[in-house]
């Protein structure tokens, strides 16, 4: 029997790897009994399609280029 | 849209905070951010005459930072190869057995959260406060969507096992974060 913690490694290993045949069965007996680990499932999916959604407003702040920043590009761009 | 449409003058002025965003979100350092926005601009006046026009001046110009974000992470990766010391944190989240030690809890409607500004707000925060290389695992991975040979290639990670315990680690350390800062106060 996996631990929890094992669980929550096997878990996010799903996301980068295809799991075996095993590793699936045991998850998802785990999972069966195991409410906590269910949610945190469920939550690594959420992340996953909320960042892959996400856009770059979402990601930063409303970052600018300073005013500093945006003279030194664009006078590095001239000698271009 | 071909290449005659293109207009290099307009670059800065129109895409320049964009694309520092976009860098923003991956590299978190001003300065690198800003060169890399240099680079980008560089790189895209020099290859003008490539530009097919199947996509946008933007989609194009961001095809290109993309691509200098990773020689940049590769870059430093080398100079700095700090990927492969998998620090022994004392796992808080777990008690002696390997069980929760603190409950992860419903969050219920996540997707709702994820239409509201604040919540982005929270989760910009989160991941903050992870530590440089599991920001950008984390980054690379779901921000990106790199497999894990191209991630193992670009940080030059050694083995699967210590980038996968690193990915591991960062969504758990974000996962705890959003439930503190987000989803218990509501």
């Amino acid at each position: 029997m996996l631990t929890c913690k094992e669980i929550s490694q096997l878990a996010s290993e799903s996301l980068d790897r295809t799991l075996t045949l095993r590793e699936r069965f045991t998850l998802k007996i785990h999972l069966f009994r195991c409410d906590m680990c269910s949610r945190y499932v469920r939550q690594l999916k959420f992340l996953r399609r909320a960042c892959a959604d996400a856009d770059v407003e979402q990601l930063t702040d409303a970052a600018e280029l300073t005013g500093e920043a945006r003279a030194r590009i664009r006078n590095r761009l001239r000698r271009a | 849209m071909n290449a005659v449409n293109l207009d290099p003058n307009t670059w800065l002025d129109r895409y320049g905070d964009i694309l520092f965003r976009y860098s923003m979100a991956r590299v978190r350092d001003k300065t690198i951010a800003e060169d890399l926005v240099q680079d980008t601009l560089l790189a895209a006046i020099s290859a003008v005459d490539t530009y097919q026009g199947a996509s946008t001046e933007q989609t194009w110009l961001v095809g290109i930072l993309r691509h200098k974000v990773l020689d940049y992470f590769r870059k430093s990766a080398r100079e700095r190869p700090v990927w492969n010391e998998l620090a022994m944190e004392s796992d808080s989240d777990f008690d002696g057995e390997g069980s929760w030690a603190r409950p992860v809890t419903d969050w219920e409607t996540p997707e709702k959260a994820a239409e509201r500004d604040e919540f982005w707000h929270v989760l910009r925060g989160c991941l903050d406060t992870l530590p440089d290389n599991l920001r950008t695992v984390f980054a690379l991975r779901e921000l990106d969507g790199l497999e894990t040979d191209q991630l193992m290639a670009t940080l030059d990670i050694s083995t699967k096992n210590n980038l996968w315990v690193m990915l591991s680690r960062a969504r758990k350390r974000v996962q705890r974060c959003l439930q503190t800062k987000w989803f218990e106060r509501r």
